[in-house]
């Protein structure tokens, strides 16, 4: 004979519902921190300001983008590039919650065994929404202009969001694997840098040759900037068609990615934050 | 009476060793068991088993009247846990923390709020209730984390170390905390490395050692069996070592122990104080001069050495990764 459990409990949704309504509450503890500790949050918003600065000031003459100005060109490559950077919170943060024995917690509770990632994930894309509205800024101080309509601009926004969220999954993976807050920075690092360089988020496709070209025109972050150019209407309308598929219709190319990450790494952390016997 | 936690052969093995080498344990309803132990003997992973957040390799356990294994989410909603070190998010206010804690067990807002009100107040934390947790003393914020378990009333309360790392203040305070739990008819789990802990709080204290029960009785009844309390002397003068084992003799319940270097004498007692002073008339009377002589009560490492025949020093191999963490922090 079971011992009832409180009557709180028994009209509980499940499933999804649940993940979702456990998910903001998650969600909105995450956000109190922005709040309660604003200098992470500052020097969040900086490092995007100092990156749009530094290419376009010491790269900007350099590098030849044809029909279009390097700035103009470099600006959704920025935009790229940070939001990928961005998912390195999720899995910061799921690192610290696991090593200060707040997941254990969340695990000794009845709640969706999805919450805590679903709102980790949810409350960091406002750490992304606020860089990308800094950086675009700081991009039309600088000249970066948006050429294509309203709507298509909030599509490349909603695009780069997107996909930086199918990004944190995978850093939710990661950070619910490794010991510390330390080691997820330098792993994201090891991996988001080359990812990022090597794409055409800085310079321009037709500087690469062979094996990198081709690498670099299949890389998802190559697309997700060639999307968002077209979108903010960054592109040489009179530049030449480019030969792979994947630049070719570099929305779909990305939304493909979108889908295979969050269908391949959500049930993936799930199941890793269900067994994480934690870090003590 | 029923049992409200019952576990079964319960075997746990990291690479090597076996953090639970075949627990069994019972909890009758409305009382507390004490799991008494080393770091290392496999406390904190019984409280991981039977609380869902680790899956046994071997054996099983109900909690609650709920398998632990076939419906774990059943056993959480029934269950409070305050683990080792107070799992607070230290950025939120202590009313935050509990809202959000009520909120994940499916209270509704008004419900969860006005829950959190009134354990902030139970646990003399009102007043810092809108402070952010990081403000907190240590003590405050262990209240925190076990008012945190409390927050849905559940039938079963497991603490694991609820005091290590308190001063001594915190740790009374701490006490009296447990103790009203208790006495409003909790059920409770609780490790501790302390004897007197478990002494204090305790209906049944279980010894383990190595991931296995070696022994289960009330304080009391493990006291006596490591021989309760004992008279030490340490001599001036390591000639006057056959008088005062003689003295020693008149009071001892047993053999009288002699130490290495042949000054300090050392034999169990059954008449505690009185016994104490009828070595120390005889001293004065002989005119023994001693550097120290005391009344010992058992500690937790006597209590083991008596089991187990090793003691309870850091030298002994951690056998729980979770728990070696600790030592590194």
């Amino acid at each position: 004979m079971s011992t009832p459990a409180p009557t709180f409990e028994q009209s509980r949704p499940t499933g999804v519902v649940r993940a979702l309504t456990d998910g903001w509450v998650v969600a909105k503890r995450n956000l109190i921190k922005i709040k309660r500790v604003p200098e992470v949050l500052v020097f969040v918003l900086i490092s995007p300001i100092m990156f749009v600065l530094l290419f376009a000031f010491v790269f900007g003459g350099a590098i030849d983008t044809g029909g279009v100005g390097y700035r103009e060109f470099l600006i959704a490559g920025i935009f790229a590039q940070t939001v990928v950077f961005g998912a390195t919170f999720t899995g910061a943060g799921l690192a610290e919650d696991m090593q200060k024995g707040i997941i254990d917690r969340f695990r000794s509770l009845p709640m969706s065994q999805a919450a805590v990632l679903v709102g980790r994930t949810t409350s960091d894309v406002v750490y992304n929404v606020l860089s990308l509205a800094i950086m675009a800024l700081t991009g039309l101080l600088v000249g970066w202009r948006i050429r294509e309509g309203f709507l298509d601009a909030v599509l490349g926004f909603a695009l780069l969001l997107l996909f930086a969220y199918a990004v944190s999954w995978v850093m939710a993976w990661v950070g619910l694997m490794v010991p510390s807050v330390e080691v997820i920075n330098n792993a994201s690092f090891i991996v988001i840098m080359p990812l990022t360089f090597v794409s055409n988020a800085f310079v321009p496709l037709e500087s690469f040759d062979g094996f990198l070209r081709t690498l670099v025109e299949w890389n998802p972050v190559s697309a997700l900037t060639q999307a968002s150019r077209e979108l903010f209407g960054n592109v040489d309308p009179r530049g030449a068609v480019p030969d792979a598929w994947s630049m070719q219709h570099p929305v779909l190319y990305t939304l493909l990615w979108v889908a295979i990450i969050l269908v391949v790494f959500v049930p993936l952390s799930v199941r890793r934050y269900r067994l994480s016997a934690g870090t003590k | 009476m029923t049992d409200m936690i019952t576990a079964t052969g319960l075997v746990k093995r990291y690479k090597e060793v076996e953090a639970l080498a075949g627990l069994d344990l019972t909890v009758p309803e409305g009382t507390v068991l004490a799991l008494l132990g080393p770091n290392g003997a496999g406390k904190t992973t019984a409280v991981r088993v039977l609380t869902t957040l680790l899956k046994p390799d071997a054996g099983s356990a109900v909690v609650a009247g709920v398998d632990i294994l076939a419906d774990p989410d059943g056993v959480r909603s029934r269950i409070g846990l305050s683990g080792q070190y107070a799992a607070v998010d230290e950025h939120l206010t202590g009313f935050e923390n509990l809202e959000m804690v009520g909120r994940l067990y499916g209270m509704g807002r008004t419900q969860a709020r006005a829950r959190a009100h009134e354990l902030l107040e139970r646990f003399a934390l009102a007043d810092a209730g809108d402070r952010p947790s990081k403000t907190y003393s240590g003590g405050m914020r262990r209240r925190l984390d076990l008012a945190g378990a409390l927050v849905a009333a559940p039938p079963v309360l497991v603490l694991d170390e609820p005091t290590t790392g308190l001063d001594p203040r915190s740790r009374v305070q701490m006490w009296d905390v447990i103790r009203e739990l208790v006495a409003s008819g909790a059920t409770l789990l609780l490790t501790t490395q302390y004897l007197e802990e478990a002494d204090r709080l305790a209906d049944d204290i279980l010894v383990i050692d190595r991931g296995r029960a070696i022994a289960r009785g009330t304080a009391d009844e493990l006291k006596s069996q490591t021989g309760g309390e004992r008279v030490e002397v340490v001599l001036a003068d390591p000639a006057d070592r056959d008088r005062v084992r003689s003295l020693l003799g008149e009071v001892a319940s047993g053999e009288v122990g002699v130490g290495e270097n042949g000054r300090e004498l050392t034999a169990a007692v059954d008449g505690g104080v009185g016994a104490l002073r009828r070595v120390l008339e005889g001293l004065e009377r002989e005119s023994v001069a001693v550097l120290d002589i005391g009344l010992r009560r058992p500690t937790l490492d006597d209590v083991f050495l008596s089991l187990t025949g090793h003691a309870t020093e850091s030298d002994q191999p951690t056998t729980d990764p979770s728990e070696t963490a600790e030592v590194t922090r």
